[in-house]
């Protein structure tokens, strides 16, 4: 045999040279070619790389967006329209950016449902769910001033709603406010400094934190739907027994869920990029006037969940700041997931029945709010709404104690099934 | 159960929303088909010679117009631009774009008009004048009570009237509701003419607010395709790789 | 579990995936690079500029700007043209070998014009860029403040930033530093004087 060099990498030619340099080919074994994955995952598993994929189509059509539109209040809207018209192939780069917004929170919602499934939030796991929560925080963020950005009406009475909500909160309400729009009112240097913050800022910090969230999760290994731990039992090489390798097992399946989410993503941009006027928004082709608020200002379909919840508490005490808390509230409760499920078990499999009912009556009520949130607040909505948001926090705020009654089953000690 | 629970969730919430509210008059349907290049050529035509003197298409330029309604762009020039504009500018009006001296309110830019309200809106806007003395124009409209704009299309479609229902308010007490329009003086078109000429401003205005919805359509069609011819093969290559684990 | 691996299958699988995919890829990344061509607001700003030429008189120039440039629109003296070809031995490019014009112009040797009566040619000296002046009069050295054109002068254009030197039809002469004659865009004549700039064929005029 001939002589090995000196470094770890045993490549010839470029690769060798590289390696001797920079750990690529350490880096591409230890994540991708032998990080070893769990050989269940099934559905629910397709979500995370999808939402990388969704991540990745963000970033760069957005970077051709950013080449044309013009971050100013006179011209944004009618920059707009001259990316869907004058631009070359702007129509569809603008298409797949607003559908992609959309499809991102689809995602990740359905990612994060994965997680309360099958107990992915647990120890030794809570870092990534923690870096998780941050990366939905910062996306909301980001899909929030995203919508400023075409500067349509609904953009610009959007932006006025929830800056304003700022100012219920006590004494540094109203300065707060007023800091944040650089300005008396929404206008154009609330939209310039949304584009600065949506264009660079926050896509930074999306980036880096979704870096961290995979380097944890490869830390400590892949979860599986029976939330049991593969690396109890290994064979003579150390690999787990229900393990296989990430490539080639899993980039071919997550070859394959992409490719089943693009025949999807393509269907609703060739087809139907309005979606209803869920992922368009009707009121949105009028450019912003100041002086006419459209006949119903809600947020875009992803964030109804959370309005309905503002919307649902009353103002008490001359205030409106109980909302606004208990909207807060809805997402910060979810940092503190993994301290609140105290089950025996990780996964919902093993977990007894009062479990499966908490999670089929939070899932309703969630989407029960994301309809109210849509809705006028009258008729049956501002009551529905009401008992839906004490059902969202029962789940997290009764759970360490549902999950400590409840009944489990005995957990196997190998994966069953496989995709 | 739980897809279950969602599924039953989601379809009574919505069948909620199918009751109509109170008081709105239920829209026309604007028939209009996007795919007829005539009924966009009339359309065409019959908006730059009624509308476009006070309404612009500021997103759209004539060229376009040229281009995808297969029109020479010498025979748009000389019929359809009557205001000296370039055959590539955008369609403007000579109005001052907020003008509020000749209607109290500056005629909107109906580029996107179509998007924002739908094409069923717009047929049932310019079907819906009626006669009403208290206005400054004499007319007002069932579909925008108080609309500003005069009934420009009065001598084709001719004079509608009101008509009223008896309906009972919140407190049980009677009284007179705006449910329709009834035609009184004949205009110079016969009702399904001019049905056909606002359906087809109206298909016009369609295409104006996304001119590039038929190609995006016909181009969606391959890229689906290819996208399923995709999905199959890495489908096979999956199950393949696959049966290592099985 | 089956131990044989049908490797063919595979890497005809994969194949046929790569593939299907590397096309998807290419024919995706077309709008994004087709998004860099001139959109069609810069093709309107950069349409064809007519120019009524009709009030000219010999020896009169107007500028025109054709895609952000000004254009030069000269009127020749006919005895000016039939001077243009006797100095080739001071001019750097007599025949436009190096220069930059459409191949209709190149054709018409010492004129550089479809029309010899109008010499059209960009305004943009070919040294760094700045904008030439006129000084149409042969043989008089003090057109231009400040510069000593010679007796020699046939009549041209003079560039004051660094002193470059160019006849009636935009050549330019020895040792300048500009290193090529004045760049001709494409034209075409509509009618006698009415010229459109950015064209090579007139368009039919309108009944």
């Amino acid at each position: 045999m001939a002589a090995a060099p000196e470094s770890a990498g045993t490549g010839k030619g470029l690769i060798g040279w590289i390696d001797e340099r920079f750990p690529l080919t350490k880096l591409w074994k230890e994540h991708v070619a032998e990080y070893y994955a769990p050989k269940n995952f099934n559905f629910w598993y397709y979500f995370g790389a999808l939402s990388l994929l969704v991540l990745a189509n963000q970033i760069v059509t957005g970077i051709f967006l950013t080449m044309s539109y013009k971050p100013s209040a006179a011209e944004a809207f009618a920059s707009v329209e001259y990316i869907m018209r004058d631009v070359e192939w702007g129509w569809l780069i603008r298409y797949m950016h607003s559908t992609g917004a959309s499809a991102f929170f689809i995602v990740i919602y359905l990612h994060m449902f994965r997680a309360l499934l099958y107990g992915s939030h647990r120890k030794p796991r809570e870092l990534v769910w923690i870096f998780g929560c941050l990366i939905f925080l910062l996306l909301m963020a980001e899909a929030f001033m995203g919508y400023v950005l075409p500067w349509g009406n609904m953009s610009y009475w959007g932006a006025q709603v929830i800056v304003s909500l700022f100012s219920s909160l006590p004494i540094v309400g109203g300065a707060l406010v007023e800091w944040i729009r650089g300005d008396y009112n929404i206008a154009d240097p609330t939209l310039n400094r949304f584009f600065a913050l949506h264009v660079a800022a926050l896509p930074l910090a999306l980036v880096f934190l979704v870096v961290a969230h995979i380097m944890a999760l490869h830390e400590v290994g892949s979860n599986n739907p029976d939330g049991i731990d593969i690396k109890k039992y290994k064979d003579a090489e150390g690999h787990p027994l229900d393990g296989i390798p990430f490539h080639p097992y899993y980039t071919v399946k997550d070859l394959m869920g992409t490719a089943g989410f693009l025949v999807l993503f393509a269907g609703v941009i060739f087809f139907a990029p309005n979606f209803f006027g869920l992922f368009l928004e009707s009121p949105n082709f009028e450019g912003a006037n100041p002086l006419q608020t459209p006949p119903d200002i809600t947020p875009v379909w992803y964030f109804t969940p959370f309005y309905a919840m503002l919307r649902a508490i009353p103002s008490a005490f001359g205030t409106q700041v109980w909302g606004v808390m208990v909207m807060g509230a809805a997402i910060v409760v979810l940092f503190f997931v993994p301290w609140l499920d105290r089950s025996p078990v990780r996964s919902i499999r093993y977990k007894g029945p009062i479990y499966k009912v908490m999670l089929a009556l939070f899932s309703v009520a969630f989407i029960c709010l994301a309809v109210c949130g849509m809705k006028p607040p009258s008729g049956i909505y501002p009551i529905l709404a009401r008992i839906c948001t004490a059902v969202y926090f029962a789940f997290f705020l009764l759970m360490p104690w549902y999950t400590k009654i409840d009944s489990v089953k005995p957990v196997p000690e190998r994966v069953t099934g496989h995709a | 159960m739980l897809k279950a629970s969602i599924l039953i969730t989601i379809g009574l919430l919505c069948a909620g929303t199918a009751l109509a509210q109170e008081g709105e008059v239920a829209l026309l349907e604007a028939g209009t088909d996007i795919k007829s290049a005539e009924s966009l050529q009339r359309g065409a035509r019959n908006f730059m010679n009624d509308c476009s003197g006070c309404h612009s298409l500021r997103y759209l330029r004539y060229s376009r117009i040229a281009a995808d309604l297969k029109i020479p762009e010498a025979e748009v020039s000389k019929n359809l631009i009557f205001n000296g504009a370039k055959i590539f500018e955008e369609i403007n009006t000579g109005m001052p774009p907020d003008s509020t001296d000749w209607f109290g309110k500056p005629p909107p830019d109906l580029t996107l008009m179509a998007r924002e309200r739908g094409t069923n809106y717009l047929y049932s806007y310019l079907h819906g004048f009626y006669q009403d003395k208290t206005r400054p124009w004499g007319v007002n409209n069932l579909y925008l009570p108080g609309t500003a704009m005069p009934h420009i299309l009065y001598y084709r479609q001719g004079l509608q009237k009101p008509v009223y229902k008896n309906e009972k308010d919140p407190h049980g007490n009677a009284k007179m509701v705006l449910s329709g329009v009834e035609p009184m003086i004949p205009g110079t078109m016969k009702p399904e003419e001019y049905d056909q000429y606002v359906r087809d401003i109206v298909n016009f205005l369609d295409y104006a607010a996304e001119p590039i919805k038929g190609t995006r359509e016909s181009m969606g069609i391959f890229v689906v395709l290819f996208l399923l011819v995709f999905f199959v093969f890495a489908y096979l290559l999956k199950k393949e790789y696959w049966k290592d684990v099985h | 579990m089956s131990e044989d691996v049908d490797h063919s299958r595979r890497r005809l699988l994969t194949a046929a995936t790569v593939g299907t995919g590397v096309i998807g890829a290419a024919f995706a990344a077309i709008p994004f690079i087709a998004s860099w061509k001139p959109s069609a607001r810069a093709k309107a700003l950069g349409a064809p500029v007519e120019v009524d030429a009709s009030k000219l008189e010999a020896g009169q120039m107007l500028k025109v700007v054709w895609r952000g440039q000004a254009v030069f629109v000269v009127r020749r003296a006919k005895a000016v043209v039939d001077q243009l070809g006797g100095h080739d031995d001071m001019l750097a490019d007599p025949k436009s070998e190096d220069s930059l014009q459409p191949d209709y112009i190149k054709a018409t040797g010492a004129t550089r014009a479809r029309n010899p009566e109008y010499w059209i040619g960009l305004a943009v000296c070919t040294h760094l860029g700045c904008s030439p002046l006129g000084a149409f009069v042969p043989n008089d050295s003090f057109q231009v403040a400040g510069a000593d054109l010679g007796a020699n002068w046939p009549g041209g254009f003079y560039c004051p930033c660094h002193g470059s030197k160019y006849d009636l039809s935009g050549r330019v002469f020895k040792s300048m530093p500009a290193p090529k004659n004045l760049t001709v865009p494409p034209y075409a004549i509509a009618a006698n004087t009415r010229i459109v700039i950015g064209v090579d064929d007139a368009p039919k005029p309108v009944s």
